[in-house]
Parts: structure tokens; C-alpha cells; sequence
């Protein structure tokens, strides 16, 4: 067997892996549910009908669009000031002591519970759901990079101050060796940002893909409810990926020098 | 470019440094949480300390001063009516049941989490071909925010058991992905020096394979703890669950805006002694672990 054919094969295979296992199980939902007189769990074919009507449709640009905006916004908001904030705390040791009493205790203060808080102090509105994702976002992201920052290697620094880098190039210097765990901050913080932008849309919203899914359920339309569910469960998975994607983009150089090491060793 | 080839070599140097320290473990798509105690947020000591009581007080003052001055005390009331609040919640029993109550429910869905976390992850961990046959279905429903399974369960359940299952399936990825991680991480030397000693499948378990996943399994538990947490109170706030989430919600609905700021500064403060309680459980239980052993000396 030429090399080439085996590599075509070994593809073949983890292609199989890959799909095998889903494949089956849709198969069995598929065929199980099927005339399924239970009207809590629809068919997949009524579910999968019920998507293409329900998300196809004006409700894309009602609900769906509203809810990524709010949550492109109130991420983007969050990771640059998290940036900022975490760089500047973590540069600075005295910035760092001062704020490290707030810091510890923003960090374990479970996100959803500003919920109501801002709803009391802003109102129920877009820029409450925005801030709501935004500062759930904002502390992964900032203590990761604070974190990062810190702990950028002295020699680094030293070889930086050594050619004379100053302004701009330095700080440049000091993200991108912080960035590695700048992402691991940014990846946690996507997901907490899915599930406020969901849980604000629950409690308070008159659109978004929260609201329509919890309206299909008091309306008692459960297919279209089931689709909403498979909606989320795609944005969650698509956008998880794409964050995959960028990171591993962004962090090329990393992976190399981590490849190289366990070669070495 | 006279200025960029030390950049990128001394980036490289901090980055081989940091992953010495076993800082940030890359080349996985998804790079596992840190096996063992992470770096801690260092106990800071006498000046560092002082500043940060500082720091405490300066925030302290400027929130109060800035609601005094710009907020009316029914959007954010200031600290002067938030504390006194705080402390009759304190002694109030409604407080405590509603705490119990809330702590109950993320200990039990956390309980059935790590069990058929630890029994799934071992039992897909240890046999190739079914972690090739399930890995693209679990990174699938990984990143499926638990949430979405409430308007669901709604219509089966009762919003307690609904609130106990939210915080099972949320945790329990986090245990399953650490196991198989742990696993991976497994020492194949060790595993074929313990082979040569002739010891049997249990004895390489207890021996071998355990040790390298506790580490993994005690930082699964202390991400548990807040998520757990999280959730259970999510259940109080969308689903009127009882416990602290309904309590906060309903003095939010109520009006009793101090009230309800007070039960949310507890809730901050239960946060943290949860997450010092896990960080204590940790590090009684990997004491033998390098990590732990690092940071004694330090």
C-alpha cells in the first residue's frame, strides 16, 4: 500500500470516528421519535420542520440578531477593558495590592446574580442585558490577564529593557507573551457570556433567542421550542469553534515552541 | 526589523518559562485547566496587606460618596443602608434556610456529578476505541450551555429537581473532561514499569492512573464549587427554585432595593468561603503533589 493510499485511509477513518457515533444516534432519535404521541418530545422531523419555519423566517432578524449583537457588544466591551484593567494590575504590584481585596471577591460572585441587581439600578432595557454580559465576561478575562502579565518571565523584561524597547514596543511585548493566557481567560469568559446573554433574555426581554424559546414554552408550541433548544446548542458549539480557530491563529507561535519542547524532552 | 527578533525570542523565552512552571499546558485544542493547585493568588503580608485593606477602604468610600451623590438610595443605595441590611439578614432564619437550601442543592448536584463524571470518564478514558468513537459528540455538547435544557425540563420536573440537574450537567463535563485529560496525562513508563512488577489492572489503577488524575480531579472540584453555585442560584432567579436566587428575586420584585443588595453582597461573601474551603480541600488532599510542595517552599 502506497504511503499516500494508508494516509487516505487513516482520513478515511477519523472521519468515521468523527461521524459514526452522531450519525447513530440522530438515526435513532430520528427513528424512535417518530409518531411519537408524547407532545413533550416532538419528532425529529417535526423539530427539524419547526427550525427551518421558526429560524428561517423574520424571527431571525427579530430575535436571533438582537441576541448576537448584544453579545458581540457586551463581549467586545469585556475583553478590552479586561485587557486593560488586567494589564495594568497586573504590571504594577501596587495597583495589584490595592485592588486585590475587590478582585478576590468579584471573582466567586456568581455572574447571574447582577441580574437583578442592574435591573434595579439601570431598568430593564438593552444596555442592562449588554452590561449584564459585559461585567460576567469582564473578570475571567481580567484576572487571567493580570494573572499573565504577572507572571511574564523577569528575563523577558530585563532582555527587553537591555535593547532599549520602550512605550509601545514594550507593552506589545509584555501582551503577547501574556496572551496564551489571555485566551484561556477569553475562552472561559465566551461561555459565561452565552449563558447571561440567555438568563437575561429569560428574566427580562421582549426579544432575543432566550425570550422566544421560554414565549414557545408558555405557548405550549414545543417543537418550536425544541428548535430554539437546537439553536442554542449550535450557537454555543459554532461559537466555541470559531474561538478555537482565532486562538489557535493568534497563538501559532506558542504551539511551535510547545511542539519543539516535547520533541526535545 | 533590528527590533523584533529579540521581541519574539524573548516572548518565546517567557512563554518556554511559563510552561516550565506547568503554567499553561498547550497543544491541545483545548488545553486542560492546570493539573493541581494553581498558582494562587499569593497570601499578601504585612505592607502588601495594609495596602489592600487600603484599597478595600478606598473602594469602600468612593462607592459610597458617588451614590450619594449621583444615585437615588432606590436604584443604589449606599453602603450605610446596604450593611446595617446585611447584618439583620445575618440573624434572620429565613437567610439561613434559604443559604442551606441553596448550599444543598449544588452539594448534591455536584455529588451526582463527580460520580457519573469519574465512571464515564474512566470507563470511555480507559478504552481507546471509545474515546475515538465519542470525542466528536462530547466537544458537540460540551459547549451547550445547560440553561437551554429549562424550558425543557420544565414541562417533566419540578424546579427543584430541574435546579439539581442544572448544576449535575454542568459539572459534570467538567469532571468528565478532567478525567480524560488526567488520563491522557497518564505516565506510559509507569504503566509498563507497574506491568513488569506484575501488577494486575486494579493494582495500576490504585497505583498509577489514580494518583496522575487526582490532580486533575481536585481542580474539576474547586471550578465545581463556583459553577455549582452559580447555578443553583440561576434556578432561584429564572425559576423561583427556593433558596438565596428566589429570596434575591423576590425582594428585586418586591422593591426592597437594600434588601436586596445586602443579599447579594452575602451571596459574594458565601462565594468566598466556598471557593477557600475548596482551595483548603485541595490542598489537604494533593499535599504530596509537586505543585503543593512549590508553594510551601516559595
Amino acid at each position: 500500500m502506497t504511503a499516500r493510499r494508508s494516509r487516505a485511509l487513516a482520513g478515511a477513518r477519523g472521519v468515521g470516528y468523527a461521524l459514526g457515533l452522531p450519525v447513530v444516534l440522530l438515526a435513532l432519535w430520528w427513528v424512535a421519535g417518530d409518531g411519537s404521541a408524547n407532545i413533550f418530545l416532538p419528532s425529529l422531523r417535526e423539530i427539524l420542520d419547526a427550525f427551518g419555519r421558526v429560524w428561517f423566517s423574520d424571527v431571525f432578524v427579530h430575535d436571533v440578531v438582537p441576541s448576537l449583537w448584544r453579545l458581540a457588544a457586551g463581549y467586545g466591551a469585556a475583553l478590552l477593558a479586561g485587557v486593560a484593567a488586567g494589564y495594568v494590575i497586573g504590571r504594577w504590584a501596587v495597583v495589584r495590592a490595592l485592588a486585590s481585596p475587590a478582585l478576590a471577591y468579584f471573582r466567586v460572585l456568581p455572574a447571574p446574580v447582577i441580574i437583578p441587581v442592574l435591573l434595579v439600578a439601570v431598568g430593564i432595557g438593552d444596555t442592562t442585558k449588554l452590561i449584564v454580559i459585559a461585567f460576567g465576561a469582564l473578570w475571567p478575562i481580567l484576572l487571567n490577564t493580570a494573572d499573565g502579565v504577572r507572571g511574564v518571565d523577569e528575563v523577558t523584561l530585563e532582555t527587553a529593557a537591555a535593547y532599549r524597547l520602550t512605550g509601545w514596543a514594550r507593552h506589545r511585548l509584555v501582551l503577547r507573551a501574556a496572551s496564551p493566557q489571555i485566551f484561556a481567560g477569553a475562552r472561559q469568559a465566551l461561555g459565561v457570556a452565552i449563558i447571561l446573554m440567555v438568563v437575561s433574555e429569560m428574566l427580562m426581554s421582549t426579544d432575543g433567542l432566550g425570550f422566544t424559546v421560554i414565549q414557545f414554552q408558555r405557548t405550549f408550541a414545543f417543537p418550536e421550542m425544541w428548535s430554539g433548544v437546537l439553536l442554542l446548542g449550535v450557537l454555543g458549539f459554532v461559537l466555541a469553534k470559531l474561538f478555537e480557530l482565532v486562538e489557535r491563529y493568534a497563538l501559532r507561535w506558542h504551539r511551535g515552541l510547545t511542539g519543539r519542547q516535547e520533541g526535545s524532552s | 526589523m533590528s527590533q523584533s527578533s529579540p521581541a519574539a525570542t524573548a516572548a518565546a523565552a517567557a512563554a518556554a518559562a511559563g510552561l516550565a512552571g506547568g503554567a499553561l499546558p498547550m497543544g491541545h485544542p483545548e488545553p486542560p485547566a492546570h493539573p493541581g493547585p494553581e498558582p494562587q493568588p499569593q497570601p499578601a503580608q504585612g505592607y502588601g496587606r495594609v495596602l489592600g485593606l487600603l484599597g478595600l477602604v478606598v473602594t469602600a468610600a468612593g462607592y459610597e460618596v458617588v451614590t450619594r451623590a449621583f444615585f437615588s438610595p432606590r436604584h443604589v443605595p449606599p453602603l450605610g443602608d446596604i450593611v446595617p441590611e446585611a447584618g439583620g439578614l445575618l440573624t434572620d432564619p429565613e437567610f439561613w434556610t434559604a443559604t442551606g437550601r441553596t448550599l444543598a442543592v449544588s452539594a448534591i448536584g455536584l455529588v451526582i456529578a463527580a460520580v457519573a463524571g469519574i465512571a464515564i470518564g474512566f470507563g470511555i478514558g480507559s478504552v481507546p476505541w471509545l474515546l475515538k468513537v465519542t470525542s466528536s459528540t462530547l466537544d458537540f455538547l460540551r459547549p451547550v450551555p445547560s440553561i437551554v435544557l429549562i424550558p425543557v425540563l420544565v414541562l417533566v420536573l419540578d424546579v427543584a429537581e430541574i435546579t439539581v440537574l442544572l448544576v449535575a450537567v454542568s459539572c459534570f463535563w467538567i469532571v468528565l473532561f478532567q478525567v480524560l485529560y488526567g488520563l491522557r496525562d497518564v505516565d506510559p513508563v509507569a504503566v509498563e514499569t507497574a506491568r513488569s512488577f506484575r501488577l494486575g489492572r486494579a493494582a495500576r489503577t490504585v497505583h498509577v492512573v489514580w494518583p496522575t488524575v487526582l490532580p486533575y480531579l481536585a481542580t474539576a472540584f474547586r471550578l465545581m464549587v463556583s459553577v455549582a453555585l452559580a447555578l443553583a442560584l440561576t434556578g432561584g432567579l429564572v425559576m423561583g427554585a427556593a433558596g438565596l436566587g428566589e429570596l434575591i428575586w423576590a425582594s428585586q420584585e418586591a422593591g426592597e432595593v437594600a434588601a436586596m443588595y445586602a443579599l447579594v453582597l452575602l451571596t459574594g461573601a458565601i462565594g468566598i468561603v466556598l471557593d477557600t474551603l475548596a482551595r483548603l480541600a485541595e490542598r489537604r488532599l494533593l499535599h504530596w503533589h509537586v505543585a503543593t510542595r512549590r508553594e510551601l517552599v516559595r
